[in-house]
């Protein structure tokens, strides 16, 4: 018994960073209806941007209080994030939105294998993995056989916190507004004096600093390195299909469901097959639900 | 319609029996050197795995980005065969049939995408190749008895000039008949409006399905072929990575145009060699090399989305009773397809 409560906290874990990253793809989809194939290397460069800071951070100032370099290096990676999705969306998105639907989904698929192959060849990055200095000190709670470390309940209680920020900002402010409203009809919606392109750029930016957290929440707990902007990405890519691209409730839903699915292959199967099983889902769940889970079947028009 | 010259019905067959000729006298010969024997081979299996993905990328206007997964069913079975149920004094002469076999396993496999993906249209296609490409690579790797993750060797270099020379002008010949029969007229009218051409009873469904499957044979047919020239695969030979090269190769060329596909292919693979060794020369890490390709895939896309050719087609591609027309034809479609472009803005 403790062992599956053990493996339930490391799935949410897990899910968690899934489900923020699950939401940059889902928050471009829906607005663009268009797959933003470098998310997930976005998601990459973003724990670089937070060792980077971090390591810089905790060598000027070495008695900082956790809670500053936390904060400080989530901000830092946040902003440099949001920024690095706008210049993409700016330079490689918005001259093709006119462009055949496809091409803006190639030229992501490139940006992304650029960001990532650049990675890997820039010198200060290369292909070794690296370890975040520790940003907050690790404890570990013990209760029963199940053990809780701190920075297990800081990602899970962040992520949780930023999914309902989200969500409020979507469904409760005027740009959440005004983003429905774009997904909903791009065509009509600047004439109800929407500024389409900044409320594009905005979604941009808040899907990768939204990546950015799930970056510096993952660099915490796991190696980093220029490769998993492919293993963690596409992962989160399924989630999103999971749950219903365009769905951000649906994103959420998948991304723990695809914490679980690595978390519990494992138990059933060598841990190998954990991509053959999730690439799996996704076929399956298209085949015979091609909405996803939480997603409304739309009807072709002529 | 035209008159036929002695050049119009004998230059065609005459190049080529002379290419042949020269694909075989030139690695003998000693003419050139093995590296650039092995350059024009893997130009020959990039315009294979180019033409293939310009089926459905380019002539049906859907999204495939998997079709490293054919190529390396392609690739498998065809090694399978040459290395384990073929006797080794028979490889030669059994090899076409290990690549027609590789070929069909691919087909058949393109087939069960192909059946569940088409019922809607959009970027499902794109979804489920993806995930199709992960699935054989994952596949592969935890299959043991095939070497898992460290590959499958053994293989026997039958993979000669000669041989990539027949299956390119194989597959070319096979593609220009298939582009230009009343089927490739559907595949054509389903890439402009698939409602449209469903209401002048092109079975849009059974359509894609068979161009599909066409296309993933011609991938695995690749695969075969390269594995026999490298003889040695594994699994990490069939990413993502390999299928964007296709994916690059068909923009560079230009979609829906197997003319534009020899090019992209040939202009690809010679740019990424060169690049090689001017990255020697200048003491710069092979690394960068990588970084090439997807730069090269955006900048298409923003500046000459038409690649090389842009829909046009090579005179010698076309067929004869329809080359007076078919540059005329060629400006009309790319009139169409302007229009096309702004309607959709």
């Amino acid at each position: 018994m403790e062992f599956y409560i053990q493996q339930v906290l490391n799935a949410l874990q897990v899910g968690s960073v899934y489900a923020l990253i699950a939401l940059g793809y889902t928050m471009v989809y829906g607005i663009l209806t268009m797959i933003n194939f470098a998310h997930g290397d976005i998601f990459m460069v973003s724990t670089y941007l937070a060792f980077f800071f971090s390591t810089f951070f905790l060598a000027v100032f070495s008695n900082a209080s956790p809670l500053l370099v936390f904060v400080s290096t989530l901000l830092v990676a946040m902003f440099g994030t949001a920024l690095l999705a706008v210049l993409i969306e700016r330079v490689a998105y918005k001259p093709l939105r006119t462009a055949p639907r496809i091409s803006a989904v190639i030229t992501a698929l490139g940006v992304g294998l650029f960001l990532e192959n650049f990675m890997v060849a820039f010198k200060p990055v290369g292909p070794a993995p690296r370890f975040l200095p520790p940003l907050i000190p690790q404890i570990n709670y013990t209760f029963g056989g199940v053990t809780v470390s701190s920075i297990q309940i800081v990602i899970i209680v962040v992520s949780a916190l930023v999914m309902f920020l989200l969500d409020t900002i979507v469904r409760r402010t005027m740009v959440g507004m005004a983003m429905r409203a774009i997904s909903w009809d791009k065509f009509t919606a600047p004439l109800m004096g929407i500024p389409v392109d900044r409320v594009i750029s905005l979604t941009f930016a808040l899907g990768a600093s939204i990546a950015a957290v799930g970056g510096t929440l993952y660099g915490m707990a796991y190696t980093i390195d220029p490769y998993m902007g492919i293993r963690i990405g596409w992962w989160a890519f399924i989630s999103a299909v999971v749950g219903g691209i365009g769905n951000i409730r649906g994103a959420m839903l998948g991304g723990f469901i695809l914490g679980f699915v690595e978390i519990f292959t494992p138990v059933f199967l060598p841990s190998t097959y954990r991509d053959f099983v999730a690439f799996s889902l996704l076929l399956l769940l298209l085949i015979f639900r091609p909405t996803g889970i939480l997603g409304r079947p739309v009807a072709q028009k002529v | 319609m035209m008159k036929k010259t002695f050049w119009d019905r004998w230059g065609t067959p005459l190049i080529l029996l002379i290419g042949f000729a020269l694909s075989m006298a030139l690695p003998a010969s000693g003419l050139i050197n093995p590296y650039i024997e092995l350059v024009l081979k893997y130009i020959g299996i990039n315009i294979i795995l180019t033409i293939s993905l310009n089926l459905v990328n380019g002539y049906m206007g859907e999204f495939s980005v998997g079709h490293a997964g054919f190529m390396a069913i392609g690739a498998y079975v065809s090694s399978i065969l040459t290395v384990w149920v073929f006797p080794a004094a028979w490889e030669g002469v059994l090899f076409p049939l290990a690549l027609l076999a590789g070929g069909i396993a691919a087909g058949l496999a393109g087939l069960g995408i192909a059946f569940p993906s088409f019922k809607t249209r959009g970027d499902y296609l794109a979804i489920v190749t993806l995930a199709f490409n992960m699935i054989i690579k994952s596949v592969l790797e935890n299959l043991e008895v095939l070497g898992g993750p460290r590959g499958f060797m053994g293989m026997s270099k039958l993979t000669t000039l000669w041989w990539v020379y027949l299956v390119v002008v194989l597959v070319v010949y096979l593609a220009r008949n298939f582009v230009y029969s009343s089927f490739g007229r559907g595949v054509l009218s389903i890439r402009e409006d698939e409602t449209a051409a469903s209401l002048v009873s092109v079975n849009t469904r059974q359509v894609k399905v068979l161009t599909f499957v066409f296309s993933a044979f011609l991938a695995g047919l690749a695969g075969g072929l390269f594995a026999h020239e490298l003889q040695f695969i594994n699994p990490r030979s069939f990413t993502i990575l390999k299928s964007t090269d296709m994916l690059v190769m068909v923009y560079l060329g230009g979609i829906g145009s197997l003319g534009g596909s020899i090019l992209g292919a040939t202009v690809f693979t010679v740019v990424m060699e060169g690049l090689r060794s001017v990255l020697q020369l200048l003491n710069i890490s092979q690394e960068w090399r990588l970084v090439v390709a997807p730069l090269m895939l955006i900048l298409l896309m923003l500046f000459r989305p038409q690649g090389i050719m842009g829909l046009r087609e090579f005179r010698f591609l076309i067929p004869l009773q329809e080359r007076s027309e078919a540059i005329q034809k060629a400006r009309e479609t790319a009139r169409t397809q302007r229009r096309i472009g702004e309607v959709r803005s």
